[in-house]
């Protein structure tokens, strides 16, 4: 055969490479730059494409198909806009280590800088929220670049990668290139493995500690299910107590007596209290960002910290520690755990058995609380029956931003990893619809519920046209307090109650809404008619969306004012700051 | 405790790519490191490498980070901080025109041989001078050039490389 006849269009090349990576759903919107692919896309019917409404929304439902899988999510937009409307997806996707390929069209290479129609210089707009992109200019290089791109973004510390296509390359023809298996990339190799040494060293300031912690976070969910096993097992053997990022939830099992529960600015005064005063801490998988550390100057003050990630980088970044440690969590836990058994270390009794009682002293504040009313759907009841109704069936949440989604991950009980999307670096509102619609393409049979905000939910509810397409029976659970809440809860606490435009005049009925789009909707105002519908949602197989109408003035506590140390936090409405936000505290956000 | 923001000369192996020294300097400006200097050219045609000296400043733990950001990026092959890797030797290259005639051309002569600077142009009113050597002796030339007549001045920022046999 002569290569000629043997060649195939970049198009098909790209189709037959992303089949070879296992791809089986691309998220995508078309445009006149990436028209090849959508027609090579028709011609076959291995790969799946899910018509989104939006870009963003592309990039944030290939999130929560990877977070819910463990997969690459894969997304495809056009030129132009369709890849500037794709940024704050990707930016999402970096900030919480979300392996994405974002495939964008681009216009043909002899056209590139000529200000050329729907021309974006997107591999320049996108640099600094990638983990790495790509501009393909010659066919030749396209199946190559596809898998080294899918390499990128799901090895290491996984993020999002940019392919930018321009138009020709997609119509020039080349031989296809198989995947190299193993890959062994000339420049990039992440440690995955850590140095024996630092493992021996951990476990021995592990098991002499008096007042340890376990502090996991989002790391654990990207080194896979099995990494969640470990450090449940690690933790078990120790008898630590263990606290999780918002991240991290799911990594330990929620309703174990040693887990304290999410920590930082609204975490439980447990975890951070036992955070402020632990003399070992044991840091897997997070970031000590700064809803955790809050004020850096006071942050736990009196420990050793060990630090175990697979990104340098993350290490000595905001807070000092005492034994870094690179290296993939579930291979560090599987030495850990080999080092312990063959030392059988003797813990300190005495002592553990002291930081436990203190613990449960701090436990039994009951912080998360909260007063009811009558008449009124407290936004935390909201939750405790959602929970309670779907405890037991096999469920995905994901949320929206604000302070709904700070009850979700204070209210919802999370068993297991990969059941818990939410935007926690970014903070991006209107990231859990569509990130729910990805979720329910990878589990077609799960309930997959998106805690919402009434402000949040209008960022991205043109997807009901999608669900309503692909039949997607996702559920929106709306905490609907007519407010900006999050941001209603800043300004009385910082700007003397001035609540300038956080009121959210003119919202749309939602169960017509729903109904528009063909979904179908629900409204409660009383408590007691609230565990029917929620009870209505679950046994309805379609879109949902439900518009509960909750207390407009309940804050979200415990909190950590910005600028705080972790025992300076305020615990509940009567709980008053012993000092009023300083300055410095402020400027942060 | 404060620590303290020292310079640090650091040499960075990266693969001669498009957009490679936008990732670089992207970096830099977006998570506001200072850039004291900065120079790049390919070094490995074979290989197709090319190697930048960044000359930066930064506090202990700052300085770990950019290394470690650096290091973080796809293209990168290698991070070296001369700085703290033992010993090693920076040059910068210079070119100072200077226009004068009479007393302060000849003076202008007479350092340039001082600082083993060469003429590569002259005119019977302007002089180019090429000086190389550590930043500092090329800054006190310029200095010195000042009063002389100086009109332009181009500098290469620095290289740098460690001292012995060592491959970066
Ligand atoms: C309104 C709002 C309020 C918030 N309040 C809180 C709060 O009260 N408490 C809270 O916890 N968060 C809160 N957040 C989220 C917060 O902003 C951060 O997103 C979150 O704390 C970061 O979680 P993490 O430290 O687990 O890191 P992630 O962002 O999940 O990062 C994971 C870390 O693990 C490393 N890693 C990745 N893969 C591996 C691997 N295989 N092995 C080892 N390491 C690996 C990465 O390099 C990285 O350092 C809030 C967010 C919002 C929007
Ligand atoms: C895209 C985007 N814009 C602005 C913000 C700032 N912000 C954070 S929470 C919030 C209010 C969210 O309101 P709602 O969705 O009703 O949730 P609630 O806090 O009331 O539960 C805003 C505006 C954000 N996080 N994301
Ligand atoms: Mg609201």
């Amino acid at each position: 055969m002569k290569p000629e006849e043997s060649a195939t269009t970049g198009a098909d090349l790209l189709v037959k490479a992303l089949i070879d990576e296992e791809v089986e759903v691309v998220f995508g919107y078309p445009g006149g730059a990436v028209l090849p692919i959508y027609d090579s896309i028709f011609k076959q019917n291995r790969l799946r494409h899910i018509l989104v409404r939006h870009e963003q929304a592309a990039v944030h439902a290939a999130e929560g198909y990877a977070r819910s899988t463990g997969k690459v999510g894969v997304v495809l937009v056009t030129s132009g806009p369709g890849a500037t409307n794709a940024v704050t997806g990707l930016t999402d996707a970096l900030m919480d280590s979300i392996p994405i390929v974002c495939l964008t069209g681009q216009v043909p290479t002899h056209l590139i800088g000529n200000d050329a129609f729907q021309e974006a210089d997107t591999t320049g707009i996108t640099r600094p929220c990638t983990k790495h992109n790509y501009l393909v200019k010659a066919v030749g290089d396209l199946a190559r670049t596809v898998h080294e791109a899918f390499y990128v973004a799901r090895s290491g510390r996984p993020g999002p990668v940019v392919i930018d296509l321009p138009k020709d390359v997609l119509m020039n023809k080349h031989d296809y290139v198989a995947p190299k298996k193993p890959v062994q990339h000339k420049s990039y190799r992440p440690q995955t493995k850590p140095d024996p040494k630092k493992i021996e060293q951990a476990v021995e300031m592990i098991a002499h500690a008096k007042r340890p912690i376990f502090y996991a976070g989002g790391g654990i969910i990207n080194s896979g299910p099995k990494a969640s096993k470990l450090l449940t097992q690690f933790v078990r053997m120790t008898g630590y107590p263990v606290t999780n990022t918002l991240m991290g939830l799911g990594a330990f099992p929620a309703s174990d007596k040693q887990f304290l529960g999410m920590l930082g600015m609204h975490g439980t005064y447990e975890a951070n209290l036992a955070m402020h005063g632990c003399d070992v801490m044991i840091n897997i998988g997070a970031r000590f960002d700064d809803r955790i550390t809050g004020n850096l100057g006071k942050f736990s003050p009196g420990s050793k910290k060990i630090h175990v990630d697979i990104d340098p980088s993350s290490i000595n970044k905001n807070v000092r520690v005492d034994l870094p440690i690179v290296g993939d969590a579930t291979l560090v836990l599987e030495e850990m755990i080999k080092v312990w058994k063959a030392k059988q270390p003797k813990t300190d009794q005495k002592a553990l058995k002291a930081w436990w009682a203190e613990i449960e002293t701090w436990r039994a504040r009951n912080c998360l609380a909260y007063k009811s009313e009558k008449g009124t759907i407290k936004p935390q009841y909201a939750l405790e029956r959602l929970y309670h109704h779907i405890k037991d069936k096999d469920h995905y949440i994901t949320t929206e931003v604000g302070q709904h989604q700070m009850w979700a991950a204070q209210f919802l009980k999370f068993e297991q990893p990969n059941r818990w999307m939410t935007s926690g670096g970014l903070g991006t509102m209107g990231y859990g619809f569509p990130a729910a619609m990805g979720v329910q393409i990878a589990h077609p049979d799960a309930l997959v519920i998106d805690v919402a905000g009434e402000a949040s939910i209008l960022m991205n509810i043109q997807e009901l046209s999608t669900v309503a397409q692909y039949r997607l029976p996702v559920k929106i659970f709306i905490l609907n307090n007519q407010y900006m809440g999050m941001v209603r809860q800043w300004q009385e606490l910082l700007h003397g109650s001035r609540y300038s435009e956080s009121y959210m005049e003119s919202l749309p009925d939602f169960v017509k809404l729903a109904e528009a789009f063909g979904a179908k909707g629900l409204r409660c105002h009383e408590p007691e008619k609230l565990d029917d519908t929620i009870k209505e949602m679950i046994a309805l197989k379609h879109p949902v969306v439900v518009d509960v109408i909750v207390d407009q003035k309940e804050n979200c506590f415990p909190m950590i004012p910005s600028g705080a140390a972790h025992n300076d936090m305020l615990l509940g409405p009567d709980d008053k700051a012993q000092k009023p936000v300083s300055e410095e505290g402020m400027v942060l956000v | 405790m404060q620590e303290l923001a020292s310079s640090h000369t650091i040499s960075v192996l990266v693969d001669n790519e498009p957009g490679i020294l936008a990732r670089v300097v992207g970096l830099f400006s977006g998570r506001g490191y200072n850039i004291e200097s900065l120079t790049v050219a390919q070094t490995d045609a074979k290989e197709n490498l090319s190697r930048i000296t960044i000359v930066t400043s930064g506090t202990p733990m700052v300085i770990e980070q950019i290394k470690a950001q650096l290091d973080r990026l796809v293209p990168v092959h290698r991070v070296r901080d001369l700085t703290v890797e033992g010993p090693h030797i920076e040059r910068e290259l210079a070119l100072v025109k200077v226009k004068s005639t009479g007393e302060k051309r000849v003076e202008a002569l007479r350092l340039a041989d001082v600082f083993r600077a060469k003429v590569i142009d002259a005119k019977t009113d302007s002089f180019v001078f090429e000086v190389t050597g550590n930043s500092d002796k090329v800054q006190t030339f310029v200095g010195l050039m000042e009063t002389l007549g100086l009109v332009d001045v181009g500098r290469t920022g620095i290289v740098a490389m460690s001292r012995g046999a060592e491959q970066l």
